[in-house]
C-alpha cells in the first residue's frame, strides 16, 4: 500500500465489502476482514492491559519521572535515534545502490554478505567492542605497544560506552535492515526509467537523486524506521554501553522502584514517540508515491567500474560488513576455542538450539501469514477500518520485549482462565495455564513484536504493484482468491522472503519476552548466552553465540539468492502486454 | 520456495512442540518442585542435582532477570511456582509486599538461620551471604582500611569505578546508607561519588576489577564473589585479580554492608511440602558448603566454612542494621539516583 491516501480518494462506492452489505459477505471478506482484525487485537490486547496498569498509581511516581528521568531518557534516546536513522541510512542505501548498480570485484559475494550483521545479536556485538576497544582490549593494547605510551593517561581514545559508541554498535548491526528493503526496490525498479534517463544523458548522482532515491522512498522508510524500533526496544546494549535510553529507564523504575505503573507510564511516553516514528514513515511514503506502470520489471543492466572506484566501491561495501560481522564472529570464534567450548561441549546446548528453532519457524509462519494476508486484505477490500487494523498491528514492534510480556501475562492467563472453566464444567478436569505456562506464551509474543516486519514488507512490496492489476483482474470476474494467488503472491514473493528472514532471525535473537514467558526447564540460545552476561562472563557463551549467528546465516543466504531468483521468476507473470 | 521453508521448518516444529509446549503437562506431580529463580542456572544447578540426588525429588526452573514476581501474580491460582529463589533484600521484599508469598512454616529454617536474616512472620529466609566490597589497585593504593563514607572524599576525585547505581547491588548499599545516615546525607554522599568517578557508571563488577587493573581507576566497587572467581576460577581474567586486592570497607560506626540470597514461599505453591523440603536442605551444610566452595558466597549457617580465597580478604563483620529495614528504602535509593543524576 502506497498510501492511505490513495485509497481515500477511490471512495466508498469501489469498497466491495461494503457495497454488498453486511449479511451477503462471502468467505473472502469474513477471512479478509477476520485476519485484520485479528492482528490488531493482538497487539491491542497486551498494550491495553500496560495503559490499564499505567493508570494504577499514584500521581507521586509519575512527578518523579517527569522531572528527573524522562527529559534525560529523552535526550539520549533522541541522540541515539538520530545518529543511528542517518549513519544507517548512508551504509544501507550507499550499499544497496552500489551492488545494484555498479560491477565490481567481489559484488557477488557481498551482496550476501552484507546482510549478515543481523544474525548477530546487538548485545553480544555490544559485549564484542567494549572488549575489543577498552583499555585493556586489543586495539588500544597495540596502540599503546606501537607509540610507548605507558598508562591510560597519556593519550585520547573515544570510549565505546558513550552515547556515540551506542551508534556505532547500533548502526554497524542494524543497517542491513535499509540495505535490504532498499536492495528489493532497486532490483525491481523497472529499469525502463533508469535506462530513458540514462539515454538522456543523466549523470550517475541525478539519477539517483531524481529517480532511484524516490522510487525507492517507501522501502527506505520501512529500514529506518525498523532499525529504530529496535534500538528503541534494545536493552542488553544500551545497558552495557551506559545509555540511558527510554526503554532502560522503564526497566530500573519497574525494577528499583518496584513500580511496574510508572514502567507503563514511560512504556506509554515511548508508544507516543513509536507512534510519532510510524506517522514520519507514512509521511516519507505519501508524498510522493509511485508504483510501476503494468510493464515487465526488468533490472537495469549494471555499470563495469574499473581500478581505484572499482576498488573504492568494494571496500566501501566490505567495511560496513567487517565492523558489523567478521569482527564479532572472529571474536567468538576465538573464545570458542581459546575455553575449547568445542570439546567440553554442553550437551544441552543441542536442546536449546532447536527449542530456538521451533519458537522462531512457528512464529516466523504466524507472522507472515498474520501480517501479508492482513495487507492483501486491505488491497483487496480498500476499507479504512481494514487499513487502521493493519496499522495497529504495527506498534507492536516498538514495544520493548519487556514490557509486551508484562502486557501478555494478563490476557494469556485470561484466555487460561477460561479455558480451565470451561474443562472444569465440561469434563470436570483443570488443565492448568495452556497457553500463559507453555512455548505458546513464547510463540505469541514473538508474533505481536514481529508483526509489523511483515506488514511493513508486504506494504512495500505490494505497494509497488499497481493496484490496476487488481482492478483489471477483478473486472474481468476473477475472485479475490485468483487475484491473491496469481498476482499478489507471486509479484510479494522478494518481499515475502524479506520478511521470513527478518522475522526469523529476530526470533533466533529475541531476548527479553523470551526470558519472562517461557515454560520452566526450557532454555534458547539468547536466554543461555544470558546466563554467562549476568555474570559478566559472556565469553562462556560464546558457542551458543555463535549457534545463533550459524544459524542465522542460513537464512539469510537464502534470502539474498531467492530474492533474486524471485526477481526474475516475477517477471513474465507481471506482464500484460 | 516459501512452501519448502513452511514444510522444513513445520516439520522441525513438530520434532520440538511437545518438549516445548507440554513442559506444563508435568507440573503438580508429587515428586517435584518448581523454582522461578533470578539466580542463574548455571549457578544453581549443581545445588538442585545434589538435592534430587538426596530427595529424589524433580527441581523444575524457570531462570529470568526480571519480573518473575509479575508472572506469579498474574498466573495467579493457577501459578505452578512453589519457591521464587532470588539474590537481593530487595527483591525478596518486593515478593512479599505483591502478596505472591505465604509464610514459611519450618523449625529447620528459624533454628538455622540468624535472625538477622529472617522476613517478619517468616515470610522470607536468606540462605546465602555477599559483601559490596572494594577492589583497590596493589600498586597504587596503601590504604588497608577504607569506609565506605570515603568514597565520597575528593582525594579519591576521578579515581573510582562503579557500575550504573540502578543495579540491585549498589541500589542496596544506597539504601543501606540511607538507613544509616539519612535521606539528606546519602543524597550528599551519593553527589560526592559521583563526582569522583573515572568514567560514567556502566558494565559490571568485573569490569570495574578489569578497569582498575588497566589504570583507569584505583578503586572498583564489586561484590566478594566476583573477585574470587576472576582470581581462582576464569583463567583469562586472573590478571584483573592480580593486579587488584579486596578491601572489606565498612561504615564509619558499623560493620560491611552485606546483602543476601533468599527464599520466599509462593502463595499458591501446588508442591508446598516439597518446596519447604528444598529451603530446608539448602541451608543444610551438603548445600552451605556448596554455596561457599563452588559459589564464593558466605554461608548463612553457622559453624561452615567460608572458601580460603574469600577468608584471605580478612574477617567480615556485617553490618548490623536488619536487612529489612534496609529493604524499606529500596526506591528512595533508586530515586535519589535518578535525582543526583549518578548515571548520566
Amino acid at each position: 500500500m502506497n498510501s492511505l491516501a490513495t485509497h481515500d480518494s477511490l471512495g466508498s462506492d469501489d469498497a466491495p465489502a461494503l457495497r454488498r452489505g453486511i449479511w451477503r459477505l462471502s468467505a473472502w471478506d469474513v477471512a479478509g476482514f477476520g485476519i485484520a482484525i485479528l492482528a490488531a487485537l493482538l497487539v491491542l490486547a497486551p498494550l491495553a492491559s500496560l495503559v490499564w496498569v499505567a493508570f494504577q498509581d499514584e500521581t507521586e511516581t509519575w512527578r518523579h519521572l517527569a522531572a528527573y528521568v524522562i527529559p534525560v531518557a529523552l535526550r539520549q534516546t533522541a541522540g541515539l535515534l538520530s545518529g543511528v536513522a542517518i549513519i544507517t541510512a548512508v551504509i544501507g542505501i550507499g550499499t544497496a545502490w552500489l551492488v545494484t548498480t555498479y560491477e565490481f570485484p567481489g559484488r557477488t559475494a557481498l551482496t550476501w554478505l552484507l546482510p549478515l550483521p543481523l544474525a548477530v545479536p546487538t548485545y553480544i556485538v555490544a559485549y564484542v567492542y567494549v572488549d575489543v576497544l577498552e583499555v585493556s582490549g586489543p586495539v588500544q593494547s597495540a596502540l599503546r605497544a606501537v607509540f610507548g605510551w605507558r598508562t591510560p593517561q597519556d593519550y585520547w581514545f573515544p570510549s565505546i560506552r558513550s552515547l556515540g559508541g551506542a551508534i556505532f554498535v547500533f548502526s554497524f548491526v542494524l543497517f542491513p535492515y535499509v540495505y535490504l528493503a532498499t536492495r528489493t526496490v532497486f532490483q525491481l525498479q523497472s529499469a525502463s526509467f533508469i535506462e530513458a534517463a540514462r539515454v538522456h544523458g543523466a549523470r550517475s548522482l541525478n539519477l539517483v537523486w531524481h529517480i532511484t532515491l524516490p522510487l525507492a522512498r517507501p522501502a527506505i522508510a520501512v529500514g529506518i524506521a525498523l532499525a529504530l524500533l529496535e534500538t528503541l526496544n534494545d536493552i542488553g546494549a544500551s545497558e552495557y554501553l551506559g545509555v540511558q535510553t527510554l526503554t532502560l529507564s522503564i526497566f530500573t523504575t519497574w525494577l528499583n522502584r518496584g513500580s511496574l505503573p510508572g514502567a507503563a507510564q514511560i512504556a506509554c511516553v515511548m508508544l507516543l514517540i513509536v507512534a510519532g516514528l510510524i506517522v514520519l514513515e507514512q509521511m516519507a511514503r505519501r508524498r510522493r508515491s509511485y508504483t510501476s506502470s503494468a510493464q515487465k520489471p526488468h533490472p537495469a543492466a549494471r555499470i563495469r567500474l574499473q581500478g581505484v572506484s572499482a576498488w573504492s566501491a568494494a571496500a566501501a561495501c566490505f567495511v560496513p560488513f567487517l565492523i558489523g560481522f567478521a569482527v564479532p564472529a572472529i571474536y567468538l570464534v576465538q573464545e570458542t576455542f581459546e575455553r575449547s567450548l568445542l570439546t567440553g561441549f554442553d550437551p544441552a546446548l543441542a536442546r536449546h538450539t532447536l527449542t530456538t528453532l521451533t519458537f522462531a519457524a512457528c512464529a516466523t509462519v504466524l507472522v507472515l501469514a498474520i501480517g501479508f494476508g492482513a495487507v492483501i486484505a486491505v488491497r483487496l477490500f480498500r476499507h479504512r477500518f481494514v487499513a487502521i487494523c493493519v496499522q495497529i498491528a504495527g506498534i507492536g514492534y516498538a514495544v520493548p520485549g519487556t514490557v509486551l510480556a508484562l502486557g501478555l501475562l494478563a490476557p494469556l492467563v485470561a484466555v487460561d482462565t477460561a479455558a480451565n472453566w470451561l474443562t472444569q464444567s465440561l469434563a470436570g478436569v483443570t488443565v492448568g495455564l495452556i497457553v500463559a505456562g507453555s512455548g505458546a506464551a513464547v510463540v505469541i509474543a514473538y508474533v505481536v513484536r514481529f508483526l509489523a516486519i511483515s506488514t511493513g514488507f508486504a506494504q512495500a512490496g505490494l505497494g509497488r504493484i499497481s493496484t490496476e492489476f487488481d482492478d483489471t483482474a477483478r473486472m474481468s470476474g476473477a475472485p479475490p482468491g485468483m487475484v491473491l494467488r496469481t498476482i499478489h503472491m507471486p509479484l510479494a514473493r522478494p518481499a515475502i522472503w524479506g520478511a521470513a528472514l527478518l522475522v526469523f532471525v529476530d526470533c533466533l535473537k529475541e531476548l527479553p519476552a523470551t526470558l519472562l514467558l517461557r515454560p520452566l526447564n526450557v532454555e534458547t540460545l539468547s536466554t543461555y548466552i544470558y546466563q554467562y552476561a549476568t555474570r559478566g562472563n559472556f565469553e562462556e557463551g560464546s558457542l551458543a553465540a555463535l549457534m545463533i549467528v550459524a544459524v542465522g546465516i542460513i537464512p539469510v543466504i537464502r534470502i539474498a539468492r531467492h530474492a533474486d531468483l524471485a526477481i526474475e521468476a516475477a517477471g513474465p507473470q507481471v506482464s500484460t502486454e | 520456495m516459501i512452501s519448502g521453508f513452511v514444510r522444513v521448518t513445520s516439520r522441525l516444529a513438530f520434532v520440538n512442540l511437545a518438549a516445548a509446549f507440554l513442559a506444563q503437562g508435568a507440573l503438580a506431580q508429587s515428586g517435584e518442585v518448581n523454582v522461578y529463580t533470578y539466580r542463574e542456572t548455571k549457578l544453581i544447578q549443581p545445588l538442585f542435582d545434589a538435592f534430587t540426588k538426596d530427595t529424589g525429588i524433580k527441581v523444575n526452573v524457570l531462570s529470568a532477570s526480571s519480573g518473575l514476581e509479575q508472572r506469579i501474580a498474574t498466573e495467579g491460582a493457577n501459578s505452578p511456582a512453589d519457591v521464587l529463589l532470588t539474590v537481593d533484600i530487595g527483591r525478596l521484599q518486593d515478593a512479599v509486599n505483591a502478596g505472591i508469598t505465604q509464610p514459611i512454616q519450618s523449625d529447620v529454617l528459624a533454628k538455622t538461620v540468624p535472625s538477622q536474616y529472617h522476613g517478619a512472620d517468616n515470610s522470607w529466609y536468606g540462605i546465602s551471604m555477599r559483601a559490596r566490597v572494594f577492589y583497590v589497585s596493589k600498586d597504587r593504593v596503601k590504604e588497608e582500611k577504607i569506609t565506605y563514607e570515603e568514597l565520597a572524599d575528593p582525594k579519591w576525585k576521578g579515581k573510582i569505578c562503579i557500575r550504573s547505581g540502578q543495579h540491585i547491588y549498589n541500589n542496596a548499599l544506597i539504601a543501606a546508607y540511607i538507613a544509616k545516615h539519612g535521606a539528606a546525607e546519602a543524597e550528599k554522599w551519593v553527589a560526592g561519588v559521583k563526582a569522583n568517578l573515572a568514567q560514567k557508571p556502566s558494565g559490571g563488577d568485573r569490569e570495574t576489577a578489569r578497569d582498575v587493573a588497566a589504570g583507569k581507576c584505583d578503586i572498583g566497587v564489586g561484590n566478594t564473589y566476583y573477585w574470587a572467581l576472576m582470581n581462582d576460577v576464569d583463567a583469562d581474567k586472573k590478571a584483573w585479580a592480580d593486579a587488584t586486592r579486596v578491601v572489606l570497607p565498612t561504615f564509619k560506626d558499623g560493620g560491611t554492608h552485606v546483602n543476601i540470597s533468599g527464599v520466599v514461599l509462593a502463595k499458591n505453591a501446588p508442591n508446598k511440602a516439597n518446596a519447604i523440603k528444598l529451603m530446608e536442605w539448602l541451608v543444610g551444610e551438603k548445600a552451605q558448603k556448596i554455596y561457599a566452595d563452588m559459589n564464593y558466597e558466605y554461608p548463612v549457617r553457622a559453624g561452615v566454612p567460608v572458601h580460603k580465597t574469600v577468608a584471605g580478604y580478612g574477617k567480615l563483620t556485617p553490618d548490623t542494621t536488619p536487612l529489612a529495614k534496609i529493604a524499606t528504602f529500596k526506591k528512595d535509593a533508586s530515586t535519589l539516583v535518578d535525582k543526583v543524576g549518578f548515571d548520566n
